[in-house]
């Protein structure tokens, strides 16, 4: 019989580190305290946890954060590539295990000294002659190394097309810093961001000012998920998932894909999304509030076009009546984002996805039915719909 | 390319063993504290305090007389022309150390940040000198100039009766730039020891060392499928219509439209010049290439606007293709 991954595991515990500029410790702490809080709040114990994953990116194998928590035998474990365009298909990853029995309880994490160590803002460099090396070998001779250089490159195609401007962008920022005041995990908690603050702000890759760039954090952030029959004698309110699928369409780069007829847009995000529906069977007006990648503000505009929110083109028509606000038609974002809460690579995304079900948000919309949350743009990429039990 | 495995082990090892190190050689003032050197200093700084000038102004002060600008604290100990022209004392563990870095690839050096400490004025007749430390190496780091190590030296200078003045802090980047030939540090006497900062380089291998190497002799070549004529760009070693792994080049015109772009003023890296314009321009053969814009005010450039590719060097050394807008 064929599974597809609808309502086969849902998201028990979720766990984080504090969020900060310079978390004084290793990453491999980072994942070990994230992933102990995850299991923790999940009412379960260490020994109960058999399946791990997490991205390629992260430098804390599992076998170490398993060795630092306590965790005993494991069955399952895999990583998933491409920065944060795997935030979601980890999720993947711990759904198809639990779902075919290759794991009971997955542990999915990703911890980061994203301010205090290696700082993506200054881009790529050197490392071993890969693939992956030849192919910045294109771009970094003519200065094009950084993520704010690759997705502004998007962004200016996409406001020549749709008459986009910044103060668009400013909509997103502010929205989602609203949220973020009321968050005492935000970095920018109790430090609200005005719509001239937003446009005076420094240029970092035009159209790009400072606002539309997340920050660059300390930290980490984990989850745990199981069969919903287990999680019904848990503690917590599971959050089911209703769909999650990954996607990456033809002639993709990794944040780099100049090379498509149209470069305003992100294919991969539409066939992630049409899984999403097929799967769930669900469809945009059964959504209630969102979680949408957000390393740069003007990603969220084409995230909510690629999910059918509104038509191709007219995203900064839906979010200027204050969709993306509390009250509006979907609020977004409601820990910040990774604009004002913390760039966690999406994970920090994956646990407000939970709390919005669980109703416990610093933000919470009254409808939480149904949640959608993404992960990465620009690079092969992933989402999921949380639903209620 | 960086070492890794065994070799990066043992030679982190070696490292270590210069973490909380004394560098052996004691830098002292040659000359004691003196009003001629610093007004000289005081005149190329522009700063015109009283105090440190004027001796009447100075003796009716809290100080009783001229004091040196604590700024110039290093100043008096710097070396002179022994220094600048790259004279090592053999004694020196600082240096040794840096020459190790060198012996493993890591040939760039940048200076990031200093934090001075002052705990008393300098007055003429003082005199100087400065025990260094290597306090720390950070580990193995990827920065926007490559692969790399920091190092964190503390300096601490006492006067003429053993009493501490003042202390610094100085934290170097040991990264492996682009390949700066030896020779540069020590023949030309002149700059950085790494010379003048230059583009990050292409990597090469198999399958794009080819293109460069045509970049070489002045043209932009585009890959073509030899079994089905299908252009591609970037280089790859199969054709997407029809799998053959056969291919030969056809030399771009290097006209081409502006399908986007960007103007990129943060971070600066040493090597390029910013405001940067950079963009994905469609070539008339139908490839997309991405590069410069250059010689054109960035508020200027414009979705749509033709322009024309040369080869032209960057730096030194790099060779690359870059667009200037075609007047019509
Ligand atoms: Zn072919």
């Amino acid at each position: 019989m064929p599974t597809t991954l609808k309502n086969e595991a849902a998201i028990v515990g979720i766990g984080e580190t504090e969020y900060s500029k310079n978390s004084g410790r290793s990453e491999l702490a980072l994942a070990s305290e994230a992933v102990a809080a995850a299991i923790r709040d999940a009412g379960l114990s260490p020994s109960d946890i058999d399946g791990m994953t997490t991205f390629t990116m992260d430098t804390s194998d599992e076998i170490e954060v398993a060795r630092a928590v306590g965790i005993k035998d494991l069955t399952f474990f895999s990583r998933v590539p491409h920065g944060g365009g795997a935030a979601i298909g980890v999720m993947h990853q711990a759904v198809m295990a639990v779902a075919t029995g290759s794991a009971k309880a997955v542990v999915v994490y990703r911890a980061l000294n994203g301010r205090s160590g290696a700082r993506y803002s200054e881009g790529v460099s050197g490392g071993p002659t890969t693939s992956d090396l030849i192919h910045w070998s294109w771009y970094m001779p003519s200065g094009l190394m950084t993520p704010a250089s690759w997705v502004a490159m998007f962004t200016q195609r996409y406001m020549h097309l749709t008459g986009c401007t910044s103060a668009d962008l400013a909509e997103i920022c502010l929205a989602q810093r609203e949220h973020a005041v009321k968050n005492p995990r935000a970095f920018f908690y109790e430090r609200p961001l005005t719509f001239e603050e937003h446009q005076s702000a420094r240029p970092i890759v035009e159209p790009l000012r400072l606002y539309d760039c997340c920050q660059e954090t300390d930290g980490g952030a984990a989850c745990v998920v199981v069969s919903p029959e287990w999680a019904k004698d848990l503690p917590n309110k599971p959050a089911v998932i209703r769909a999650v699928a990954q996607g990456a369409a033809g002639n993709q780069e990794s944040m780099t894909s100049f090379y498509r007829p149209e470069i305003a847009e992100i294919p991969s995000m539409d066939i992630v999304a049409r899984q999403c529906w097929e799967i769930s069977g669900l469809r945009p007006d059964d959504i209630d509030c969102a979680v949408i990648y957000d390393a740069f503000s003007s990603i969220v505009l084409w995230q909510l076009e690629s999910f059918g929110f509104c038509k191709k083109g007219e995203a900064r028509d839906f979010i200027q009546d204050g969709a993306l606000r509390l009250g509006g038609r979907l609020p977004t974002n409601t820990h910040g984002g990774q604009l004002s809460e913390a760039y966690i690579h999406g994970m920090n995304g994956v646990n407000e996805g939970v709390r919005l079900i669980r109703g416990t948000s610093t933000s919470q919309p009254e409808k939480n039915e149904h949640v959608v949350v993404t992960a990465g743009v620009g690079i092969p990429t992933s989402a999921m719909i949380l639903g209620q039990s | 390319m960086a070492i890794s495995g065994k070799e990066r082990e043992a030679f982190e090892k070696k490292l270590e063993a210069y973490v909380g190190l004394d560098i052996g050689v004691e830098d002292h003032s040659r000359n004691p504290i003196n009003a001629a050197m610093i007004r000289q200093w005081c005149e190329a700084m522009g700063d015109e305090n009283p105090i440190y000038l004027d001796s009447e102004v100075a003796s009716g002060s809290a100080h009783g007389g001229i004091v040196a600008p604590p700024a110039m604290l290093q100043a008096w100990i710097l070396g002179g022309v022994a220094m600048a022209a790259g004279e090592d004392d053999p004694a020196d563990k600082q240096r040794e150390l840096h020459r190790l870095f060198d012996a493993h690839g890591f040939t760039g050096v940048v200076a990031t940040n200093t934090e001075q400490e002052y705990l008393r004025y300098l007055q003429p007749g003082d005199t100087v000198r400065a025990r260094t430390v290597i306090e720390s190496i950070s580990e193995q780091k990827a920065t926007g100039l490559g692969i790399g190590y920091f190092i964190n030296t503390r300096s601490v200078f006492k006067d003429q009766n053993d009493d501490e003045v003042g202390s610094l802090t100085f934290r170097v980047l040991k990264f492996e730039g682009a390949e700066v030939p030896a020779e540069a540090s020590g023949d030309s006497g002149e700059g950085s020891p790494a010379g003048p900062p230059q583009r990050i380089k292409p990597a090469l291998a198999h399958d794009n060392a080819w293109w460069w190497d045509v970049i070489e002799t002045g043209e932009l070549p585009i890959q073509r499928c030899a079994e089905c004529g299908v252009l591609r760009h970037p280089p790859r070693p199969m054709c997407g219509e029809c799998q053959s792994t056969d291919w030969d080049f056809i030399r771009s015109t290097g006209e081409g439209e502006v399908v986007s772009f960007v103007v990129i003023h943060y971070p600066e890296v040493p090597g390029y010049t910013y405001p940067l314009v950079v963009a994905v321009v469609e070539l008339s053969e139908g490839e997309r290439f991405v590069g410069n814009v250059v010689d054109v005010d960035p508020g200027d450039v414009s979705i749509g606007m033709a322009v024309q590719a040369s080869i032209e060097l960057v730096d030194d050394e790099l060779k690359l293709p870059v667009f200037r807008p075609v007047s019509v």
